[in-house]
């Protein structure tokens, strides 16, 4: 019995050191990236919120969709009207999990798992990054490709900013522990 | 051995689930301001100014037609040949500060206007609100003007909102100082209010209408402006294609110096068309 009572403790322990281990993004960056015949299209995202949940690994990033800044203010109307209709979609999320990570210190590769709801569209994905953990501070990097037409995105025919079937995306994501009020 | 399991089971209950954290980020808002994009597709409505201003810079390029009407029959090929044009540049000099000239070939009235945007609808705001005022000079040759009279002033608040996705209203109070007036009726002072609609058929295409009612006394020859037409866009450009009983394209013009009756046939097709050129593609 006293045996037990050893695990119960630290058990106990682990559970209130454990409790509220969560981690915010202090800072994000998400890039789009197409290349297309006509010319390149790149835009930036700054504006994504995370959280990371230390036990469960559990993660969700929420990506506004208006806040996509495009280098010309005709292209980032284009987006937002005709192909994201943000309108109606206004938010893309990610929910899933990091898979292969065990919150050890240090860089390691990591993979997150789950879906992505963008333009209304859920798709299970799979994306592999690196996270680079330094005492308090969480640094969460991935490049990856999404097909457009996996989330309906159509490309007309006849545009003048021509945009290529798959963009490549590029996030990064710093994280610092979350005080749960 | 069964208290382990149940504080395994708290353990458990502690980590938290994926929708659980995406309540917990959505409670804390995110940074995103929500403001409502594209609540027209152009700067104008149809003949009169839209909510709407080009970024910084950001040069547009707008040319407007009026026809004549089409009730003139087959003579003159339906109003096709007899036009009316305007040409015009605007530069954002911000987002929400434009200038722009812009000389017609009616009257050879050269006008240059100053807009700014006061309010963008948002999260934290219901409107969108542009301010304008514009100064239009008739520089033909018109027996009995002369200096100053042959200028207008125009002063407007373009309020609109985007209702959904698809839907989007604008009323435009105006008052408009013209410092010689066509007939002894007309009042030096007109005051109009403007409304303005759209709506979305597709991602390209929308229907535009816009009425210019005046609100002070005016001269029995005088009309109110409307206007029915389609917004067409191609990426780049924008196309306005429209009937209206307006033939002028400035303020003066059309709000207070439409002759003709829409409801009568007197309607002229017109169109604009726009371009704009980022002169810094580049900026962060």
């Amino acid at each position: 019995m006293k045996k037990y009572y050893y695990l119960i403790t630290l058990l106990f322990f682990v559970c209130i050191t454990s409790f509220g281990q969560k981690y915010k993004t202090e800072e994000s960056y998400i890039k789009f990236y197409s290349s297309a015949p006509m010319e390149d299209i790149e835009a930036v995202n700054e504006s994504s919120t995370s959280i990371i949940d230390m036990d469960s690994k559990n993660i969700v990033i929420v990506i506004p969709i208006t806040s996509f800044e495009f280098p010309k203010e005709l292209m980032q109307e284009h987006f937002n009207e005709n192909y994201l209709e943000s309108d109606k979609y206004p938010k893309a999320t990610f929910k899933g999990k990091l898979t292969n990570w065990d919150g050890q210190e240090g860089k390691s590769s990591a993979t997150a798992e789950g879906t992505l709801e963008l333009h209304g569209v859920s798709k299970e994905i799979k994306i592999d990054g690196e996270i680079d953990k330094k005492g308090d501070a969480l640094n969460m990097s991935a490049v990856f490709i999404i097909k457009l037409e996996d989330y309906k995105i159509k490309i007309p025919k006849a545009v003048f900013y021509k945009i290529a079937e798959e963009v490549e995306v590029t996030a990064k994501f710093d994280y610092k522990p979350y005080a749960k009020n | 051995m069964r208290r382990i399991s149940i504080l395994l089971l708290l353990f458990g209950f502690n980590s938290f689930a994926q929708d659980e954290l995406l309540e917990l980020l959505e409670s804390e808002g995110t940074a995103d301001k929500g403001y409502a994009i594209a609540t027209f597709k152009s700067t104008r409505v149809i003949n009169g100014h839209s909510i709407e201003t080009r970024s910084n810079g950001s040069l547009e390029f707008i040319i407007s037609h009026r026809f004549g009407t089409l009730n003139s029959g087959y003579k003159e090929f339906w109003g096709l040949d007899f036009a009316n044009m305007r040409m015009g540049l605007e530069y954002g000099l911000t987002d929400n500060l434009n200038i722009g000239i812009g000389r017609s070939s009616f009257d050879k009235v050269v006008d240059g206007f100053i807009k700014y945007r006061l309010l963008r609808q948002s999260n934290n705001s219901p409107v969108t609100m542009t301010a304008f005022a514009s100064i239009a000079r008739k520089t033909a040759e018109i027996e009995g003007l002369s200096g100053l009279d042959r200028n207008a002033y125009t002063a407007q608040l373009l309020i609109a909102k985007k209702f959904n996705s698809n839907f989007s209203l604008q009323i435009t109070p105006t008052v408009i100082q013209r410092n010689l007036v066509l007939t002894e009726d007309d009042e030096n002072l007109l005051l109009a209010i403007g409304l303005g609609a759209r709506y979305k058929l597709s991602n390209r295409v929308a229907i535009v209408t816009e009425y210019y009612p005046q609100l002070s006394g005016k001269a029995e020859q005088f009309k109110d402006s409307f206007a029915v037409g389609v917004d067409i866009e191609t990426g780049g450009h924008v196309f306005q294609l429209h009937f209206t009983n307006a033939v002028q394209m400035n303020e003066r013009g059309f709000i207070g110096e439409t002759t003709e009756d829409f409801w009568d046939g007197d309607i002229h097709y017109g169109f604009n068309i726009t371009r704009v050129f980022d002169l810094r593609p580049n900026k962060k």
